[in-house]
């Protein structure tokens, strides 16, 4: 499965990375490899194996519906890039 | 001080032949000579660990202590420490400034352990160097042009170094007994779920899990004792009784049912780690072990099936980090979606971004059945192989790494030579299974380390055959030499 540039930047995005026109080529193949590699994985018939998400196979625990955390907002948005009013200052979000 | 056991340490602290503040001390002292040349560390915290060295110095004297109160020891820069630096490592952390603390963090602050700092770490636990971190390698204290192994490098080199006792770790794919193998300590990984990851940085959810490295299977016991345990907080954490380790260490191996999977003694084994490995098990044979050949025929798939899983679960986890809230923004972004891609793309390293390319990609849309859900189905063969093996047997055996500690840039160009580090370790973190690593010897005077694999929940059985072979062997009691003359900048060792 070879990936190409256009792929790159198909991927790049969807994961909100930048990658220039210099690296792309150089992404693309190593990522053609690593892919390669991983198809290995192809060689072995698992038509009637159930995929496992947990190493355990256990479920998700349930709690009750209470409130448990303190507001620590202000503490937790002491070490944010830009904050005003309590809210996270960003750049204009493209429409 | 610094070649004592911890039981050791323990015994002078409470006949106070020392005070933790000196024991401290002494460990801060050993930092500031010898951490320049190793670059173990990201970030020191001498004075918390000096209060922390106060406080056990009031509890030892009222009598109020446990087996830990007052040891010195590091924690992986990957676990939340609050008001302190945790960096996973990387740039997108250089300025996060923890506020609270990991569960781990606490229950060892509980138990008045000191914190002396945290250790380097490949970038959020990816690799298998410690290279690939934002504050450049660490060197193995055995040969400083060497890697000390990844992703828990620091602490496996400050073990090794005997900068501190005991270091926490996290293994994901092999990150706490690849390095203990390279630097010759011992490293054990749990059960998953056994330890929790409330406050652990997520690199793969289903993977991940916190871990102890020390210099020997008894200080090991002593901090996996006081980290392991139900955590309402960390939904995967398992409620199930934690066994007493240390009390456990001292039990005969006699009829111990040893599993040597045949897939692990492949021709990518190093002859000279081979050796050691034979000798080893030889050893176990002598204390009245039962040793059989085993297959794990699926055992060549974990590598594929960990660089669908991990990388996919990678891409989900960082994607928190947009340069919003906390950590690393671009400078002068246009727009919103300038800003993510930027503060992304020069906040992360190559690696990083690599494997969240790879994780995009096998889980997007036409692509999740034939990568990702074929890797969780291999994953479930994985497992069975050894649930399959563990009805025979009690430990599996078999080398830790396929050769020892290899040179810094050596595999710094092929990605995938590097993942085949790997190929041992990672189907144990996919089946959940818990495992360690010791000491056996030296090839061309490099450590190297037995794997040791038991089934779920045998963390005790894992430390009493380690600890069995550490009566009987002094693999684990070796230090390197001169680590004082090393300089970053002499290039020559």
């Amino acid at each position: 499965m070879a990936i190409d540039r256009d792929e790159i930047l198909r991927i790049a995005h969807l994961a909100r990375l930048e990658v220039s026109d210099e690296a792309s080529a150089r992404t693309a193949g190593e990522l053609t490899n690593i892919l390669e590699f991983v198809g290995k994985l192809n060689a072995v018939d698992t038509s009637d194996v159930t995929p496992m998400a947990h190493p355990l196979d256990a479920s998700q625990r349930f709690r009750e519906d209470r409130i448990t955390e303190a507001d620590r907002r202000s503490e937790f948005q002491a070490g944010a890039p830009a904050v005003e009013d309590g809210l996270y200052l960003v750049p204009r979000v493209i429409e | 001080m610094h070649e004592q056991s911890v039981a050791e340490l323990q015994r002078g602290l409470q006949a106070r032949q020392f005070s933790s503040v000196e024991l401290t001390m002494s460990c801060l002292a050993r930092i500031e000579a010898l951490d320049r040349g190793l670059n173990s560390l990201i970030t020191v915290t001498g004075e918390r660990a000096l209060a922390q060295a106060r406080a056990a110095d009031a509890r030892l004297a009222a009598g109020d202590s446990s087996p830990l109160t007052g040891i010195p020891m590091l924690h992986k820069d990957i676990f939340c420490t609050r008001g302190v630096r945790t960096s996973c490592g990387s740039r997108m952390l250089d300025n996060f400034v923890a506020p609270y603390d990991a569960t781990v963090v606490e229950r060892l602050d509980a138990s008045g352990m000191c914190m002396l700092g945290k250790t380097n770490m490949d970038e959020f636990a990816m690799g298998s160097s410690t290279e690939s971190s934002f504050y450049g390698a660490t060197r193995n204290p055995w040969d400083g042009e060497r890697v000390p192994g990844g992703s828990s490098g620091g602490s496996a080199a400050a073990v090794a170094a005997r900068l501190v006792p005991l270091a926490t770790g996290t293994d994901t794919g092999g990150s706490i007994r690849q390095p203990a193998a390279m630097c010759g300590v011992t490293g054990i990984k749990p059960t998953y779920g056994r330890v929790s990851r409330y406050g652990m940085v997520a690199f793969a959810s289903s993977l991940d899990q916190g871990g102890a490295i020390a210099r020997s299977a008894e200080d090991a016991a002593l901090l996996l004792a006081a980290m392991a345990g139900f955590d309402e907080r960390d939904s995967t954490s398992i409620d199930k009784p934690v066994d007493d380790y240390p009390a456990l260490l001292a039990q005969s191996l006699s009829g111990l049912r040893i599993g040597l999977p045949k897939e692990y003694f492949d021709e990518g084994l190093d002859p000279g780690v081979a050796a050691c490995v034979e000798d080893a098990i030889r050893e176990f044979e002598g204390m009245g072990a039962v040793i059989a050949d085993v297959s794990l025929p699926h055992a060549p798939l974990s590598i594929p099936a960990y660089y669908v899983v991990a990388p996919a679960e990678c891409s989900s986890n960082l994607s928190r980090y947009d340069g919003v809230r906390f950590g690393y923004r671009a400078d002068g972004a246009s727009d919103l979606m300038d800003m993510y891609k930027r503060s992304r793309s020069e906040g992360f390293g190559a690696e990083v971004k690599r494997r969240i390319m790879v994780g995009t990609y096998v889980l997007s849309a036409g692509y999740y059945d034939a990568y990702y859900l074929k890797a969780q189905r291999l994953r479930r063969r994985i497992s069975e192989d050894f649930q399959k093996a563990f009805e025979q047997f009690d430990v599996l055996m078999g080398a830790t790494a396929p050769s020892v500690a290899f040179k810094i840039g050596e595999k710094a160009d092929d990605p995938i030579t590097m993942y085949l580090c790997d190929v041992y370790t990672t189907g144990v973190n996919l089946a959940g299974l818990p495992a360690a690593s010791i000491p056996v010897g030296f090839a061309d005077g490099l450590p190297v380390g037995l794997h040791l694999i038991g089934d779920y929940f045998q963390e005790a059985r894992l430390l009493n055959a380690a600890h069995q072979y550490q009566q009987v062997s002094d693999w684990h009691l070796q230090m390197p030499r001169d680590l004082g003359e090393r300089s970053p900048a002499d290039e020559k060792r």
